[in-house]
């Protein structure tokens, strides 16, 4: 019996882009993966982007600038785009109802806003922990 | 590593350009609730007043007691906390998750200002090994010398020092902003993973060794460069970013920042595992 020649189609990955611009690297083509993280953490903040929540925060904490802020981006996370939350070690999911606009700087003041309000709210995952294994 | 598997469809996150692939198994399904309150604190933080001032003398006290009365201060609301006679005492201050300005006046010892997330804090002195190590958010200045491993693995805020450092600066560091007005040692920015570290003065050998990523500036003489540490261009956002982050710092406002050495990771120690069939077979 003669085997019948199967044409194996391997899909090309597609390109990574971040902020509308390619990443992908010959060391990327190399080992056919992307390598890095899910958002470019070299990008530095545009300070003019800032909502009136996060310079709220930044006073009130008394500090010059946005802080631990700065290293915060828009990510994504199950196909969805989301926020790491270091605290909880997790992806902190954006809802659908929440409109983002379409460029990186944009999005990540939104999420350095979400992530503050996320990590303050008496919801957090750690305030259960904290009640649960605090010890002194 | 996370599993990647190419799709057909187009969601959100896709559509508006930030991805072309599903990581799947890594989440821990948590939602953002759109009705959360604007609260500017973690929840269970003391409320403290900045003009409320408060002066503390530890000179007979151990390490936890001082830290423990830091602790009773801020729950009486004093937002202003000046601690005199450190004595170069380990491990003070340490564990701070609350806005604050603490002010030493004098020297700490070793792993001064560990796992902090918020305060300001001022050292008018020096300080010892692995000072601010952990740190998440916040501000440190060390008015004169440091030792080594400054800013070990932190995750994020500012940690300045006026003065030089010793070697190991920003060791694993994982986030943030560490700025030296002087010199550094060698292996600064040793296995870091993200972040910046900023140095005005000269650096020792090794710099930026097995570094997977971040972003290091040196405005003086390099002893050597790291394994996979590369030098990179210098762009006009890293300028500005540059000269807002010393005017922040209180130092080199005066600085020319389009004289300094750009350095990033050249990413060829990533994916480690997946790459070594192959460096195998090429060996094979």
């Amino acid at each position: 019996m003669v085997k019948k020649k199967t044409k194996t189609k391997f899909k090309k990955e597609k390109k990574i882009i971040l902020g509308g611009k390619s990443k992908e690297t010959a060391r990327e083509k190399m080992i056919g993966q992307h390598i890095g993280y899910r958002y470019d953490v070299n990008l530095l903040p545009d300070y003019k982007k800032i909502t009136p929540f996060l310079k709220k925060y930044v006073e009130a904490m008394g500090w010059d600038d946005l802080n631990w802020l700065e290293d915060v981006h828009m990510g994504y996370e199950e196909d969805r785009p989301a926020v790491f939350c270091r605290n909880a070690n997790g992806w902190v999911t954006i809802p659908k109802s929440i409109k983002l606009p379409d460029n990186q700087q944009d999005r990540d003041m939104i999420a350095r806003e979400l992530l503050v309000k996320f990590q303050m709210s008496p919801k957090h995952p750690l305030v259960d922990l904290k009640k649960a294994y605090l010890k002194f | 590593m996370a599993n990647l598997k190419a799709t057909e469809k187009k969601t959100k996150s896709q559509s508006m350009g930030m991805h072309s692939e599903v990581l799947t198994g890594r989440t821990q399904q948590k939602f953002f609730n759109p009705d959360e309150g604007e609260n500017l604190y973690y929840f269970g933080t003391y409320d403290v007043d900045f003009n409320k001032r408060t002066e503390l003398d530890v000179k007979e006290m151990t390490a936890p007691e001082a830290n423990k009365e830091i602790d009773n201060l801020m729950s009486q609301g004093f937002g202003t906390i000046v601690i005199k006679n450190p004595q170069g005492k380990h491990s003070l201050g340490v564990g701070i998750l609350n806005k604050l300005n603490l002010i030493f006046e004098g020297s700490l010892g070793y792993f001064g200002m560990g796992s902090c997330d918020g305060p300001t804090v001022r050292i008018n002195g020096r300080v010892g090994w692995s000072c601010a190590e952990n740190l998440m958010a916040g501000k440190v200045v060390i008015e004169k010398n440091a030792g080594s491993c400054f800013g070990a693995a932190i995750r994020g805020g500012d940690l300045i020092c006026k003065g030089s450092v010793g070697a190991r600066t920003g060791i694993d560091m994982k986030g943030g902003t560490i700025i030296v007005g002087g010199d550094a040692g060698a292996f600064t920015g040793f296995m870091m993973q993200r972040g910046r570290i900023i140095i005005l003065g000269d650096v020792g050998i090794n710099l930026g060794d097995s570094m997977y990523d971040g972003t290091i500036f040196i405005g003086g003489k390099i002893g050597s460069f790291g394994s996979d540490a590369v030098p990179s261009d210098l762009t006009d956002s890293d300028q500005d970013w540059l000269k807002r982050k010393l005017k922040v710092a209180e130092i080199g406002e005066k600085f020319d920042v389009s004289k300094m050495t750009k350095i990033v990771a050249g990413k060829k120690l990533w994916n480690y595992d997946n790459l070594e069939p192959h460096e195998k077979k090429g060996a094979i």
